[in-house]
């Protein structure tokens, strides 16, 4: 039997890269699927976009996306791109990073992005640990798992990204998981189109790592968040992720405001006035 | 002060000078954090950009800064920050990042007093070696180092146009003394100040290796935005940017980005000679610390002692050869520094055998003519 392969997306990837380094069973390759699924069905002018990413695993997918793309350095990402955002006004940064990446070196810069109100949007691929040094626990690694450096279980508590980043300012704020893929797809959409700074959890096993060592095979993970994530609408500060409860997931925030680059342009009237 | 270069006398001290600079220069992006004594700079451009339509952004730290600046640059804009010795550690890592992808930008250290938080107001020439070894690495940097408030902005004008014609960070070593010191600035017309741009690519997008060079070793510079859709890492790459851990990429990667300033020394390089064609004692130093110089070496001329002075505009690529050569017709060298031991190290292996007075100044100002006279009188002896 002859397999078809479906090779509509080939404009949007760089195939000269494929197959990409990421393990069987990561979530990273759906994530990266959705992203450019959603770029194909705007229709988005693949020229005005540039693609930042900082370190680790999910820091790797800036490298397979066929715009102006820039993998930068652990935690990053973010001030990377408000200089692009703010300077090319026409361009659209979406940055693509992990938990940690995202939350624990570069924690500060994310509230600040969203504070600001950037003109970008954040695809975070939450897999619990910093994968690629290893599975480490991170900001995110929920209370008693094991990890290589909580061999006894995790003592610390984990941040809960969507009210961390709702609370900073950001005008969008939701949170899929891999298993969701048409939603997750109709988000980044969204977020495409969106004028200000969007952020997207995205829920994604780290199979090799942090499943391994919780004793979670990769189909295992995948049915936890089919069987344990609910799509409802709470207060982001309702919405956290401990082990054994349900997690829930869709869209917190929505909002309109002025960006930064608004207020820029509104600074430069005020100065000349 | 609405129009974008005020041609013209003024007088003002050197942060302004060096904002003023930027903005000749045609800097369109500038980000930093809040720090003494750089701080005068942000000041001026935050009063000045929003009238030009120009981005300042202040970010929450000095890591972002750079990183924004950075971002900026890769994005079309000519950009750059300003801190001081603790802003530039924290930068350190993206610096070598700017190294590595070959981003130009400017980065103006106006040093102060270390290590740690030191002395926040006094100035100090105490991070030269950090500027030249800080980033991890096999890095190599330009650096310059104005004496005067006019050098501040001359010497930024300049710091753009070398960071645009290698792709690389150049830095503005200033010091408190200088940023803060007020003097006559004489800004030129427009169309008197040197620009250089980066060089563009002549190719399709198609046909676009963003880092494949020709012999000048500088590839052509796309921009995002710009339809070549191209990838940067700081990870060892081929000359299509992607990421490949080879031994011989490395080497070729490595060498490319060194060779590219080495074997351009010479023409990167700045000095001032004063009465050296016939010195007995040469002088040797850079920055506020060559005003002081200066008067010990004509104080030594009137005693009759002929004495010379060598000022270094550009402290990095370091002018090896050129002392060397000075180096061979006296009986010593003095070296006074703001700091316990720095740039004296290379002025001592570039003239072996002949002794190296060191004058070492720690704290606030450089050391005094007569310090200076005190040395280059025992030398002459
Ligand atoms: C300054 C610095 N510190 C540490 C590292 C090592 N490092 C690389 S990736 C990473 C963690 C990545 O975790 P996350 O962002 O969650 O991405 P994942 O690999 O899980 O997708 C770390 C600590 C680094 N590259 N740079
Ligand atoms: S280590 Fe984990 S996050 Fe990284 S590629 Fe493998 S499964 Fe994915
Ligand atoms: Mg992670």
């Amino acid at each position: 039997m002859t397999e078809q392969i479906d090779y509509y997306l080939e404009d949007y990837l760089r195939m000269d890269r494929l197959p990409h380094i990421w393990c069987a069973g990561c979530g990273l390759g759906i994530i990266l699927k959705s992203y450019v699924q959603a770029l194909y069905e705007l229709e988005y002018d693949l020229d005005k976009i540039v693609t930042v990413s900082g370190i680790g695993c999910a820091g790797r997918a800036s490298g397979y996306v066929n715009t102006d793309a820039f993998h930068t350095t652990h935690g990053r990402a973010l001030p990377f791109a408000t200089g692009i955002s703010t300077s090319n006004t026409d361009i659209k940064p979406v940055v693509i990073s992990g938990d940690g990446d995202l939350f624990a070196i570069g924690g500060n810069h994310l509230i600040h992005a969203a504070r600001r109100n950037i003109n970008m949007l954040v695809i975070c691929s939450n897999n619990f640990n910093y994968g690629m040094t290893g599975a480490q626990y991170g900001p995110t690694t929920p209370r008693d798992m094991r990890t290589p450096t909580s061999p006894y279980g995790n003592i610390e508590n984990p941040f809960n990204l969507v009210s961390l980043v709702s609370s900073a300012g950001a005008t969008m704020v939701s949170r899929w998981t891999v298993f969701h893929v048409n939603q997750l797809k109709n988000s980044i959409k969204k977020g495409l189109t969106k004028n200000g700074f969007s952020f997207i959890e995205v829920l994604s096993p780290c199979t090799t790592g942090y499943g391994r060592l919780n004793k979670m095979s990769p189909i295992d993970m995948m049915r936890d968040l089919r069987d344990t994530c609910k799509i409802r609408k709470v207060h982001p500060t309702e919405a956290t992720i401990e082990p054994g409860k349900e997690v829930i997931i869709g869209d917190f925030v929505d909002i309109e405001k002025p960006t930064y680059a608004d207020v820029l342009d509104q600074l430069t009237r005020r100065s000349t006035e | 002060m609405s129009e974008t270069i005020p041609t013209g006398k003024h007088f003002v001290h050197g942060d302004w000078a060096c904002a003023e600079g930027a903005i000749a220069a045609g800097c369109g992006y500038f980000a930093a954090y809040p720090i003494t004594p750089a701080t005068e700079i942000s000041e001026h451009i935050a009063s000045r950009f929003p009238q030009l339509g120009r981005r300042f952004v202040q970010f929450e730290d000095e890591i972002g800064a750079i990183a924004s600046v950075i971002g900026a640059s890769f994005s079309g804009m000519k950009a750059m920050t300003a801190t001081s010795g603790p802003g530039i550690s924290l930068m350190l890592e993206n610096i070598g990042l700017a190294v590595m992808t070959e981003v130009p930008c400017v980065i103006v250290n106006v040093m102060r007093g270390g290590p740690s938080t030191g002395q926040p107001t006094m100035g100090a020439q105490a991070d030269v070696m950090q500027c030249r070894w800080g980033a991890h690495g096999d890095v190599e940097i330009i650096a310059l180092a104005p004496q005067s408030v006019q050098e501040c902005f001359d010497l930024t004008v300049h710091a753009f146009n070398l960071s645009e014609e290698y792709r690389t960070p150049v830095f503005l070593l200033s010091d408190a003394n200088i940023g803060h010191m007020f003097e006559k600035l004489e800004i030129p017309a427009a169309d008197e100040i040197e620009i250089v741009n980066r060089k563009k690519p002549q190719v399709f997008p198609p046909d676009y290796k963003p880092y494949e060079a020709d012999e000048s070793m500088v590839p052509p510079m796309a921009c995002f935005g710009e339809g070549y859709r191209f990838y940067s890492t700081g990870l060892t790459h081929n000359e299509m940017g992607y990421p490949d851990m080879s031994v011989e990429t490395q080497d070729k990667l490595v060498r490319r980005l060194c060779d590219k300033i080495r074997r351009n020394k010479k023409k990167i390089n700045m000095t001032e000679e004063t009465m050296t064609e016939d010195c007995d004692v040469l002088v040797v130093t850079y920055g506020v610390t060559a005003r002081s110089a200066a008067s010990a070496v004509q104080m030594a001329r009137r005693e009759g002692i002929k004495a010379g002075l060598l000022r270094l505009i550009t402290l990095w690529p370091f002018p090896d050869w050129k002392i060397e050569e000075l180096a061979d017709n006296v009986k010593g060298v003095v070296v006074p520094e703001m700091n316990y031991g720095q740039l004296v190290r290379e002025v001592e292996r570039s003239v072996k055998p002949t002794p190296v007075e060191f004058i070492p100044k720690l704290g606030e100002n450089p050391p005094s003519p007569d310090e200076i006279l005190e040395r280059i009188r025992r030398l002459a002896k």
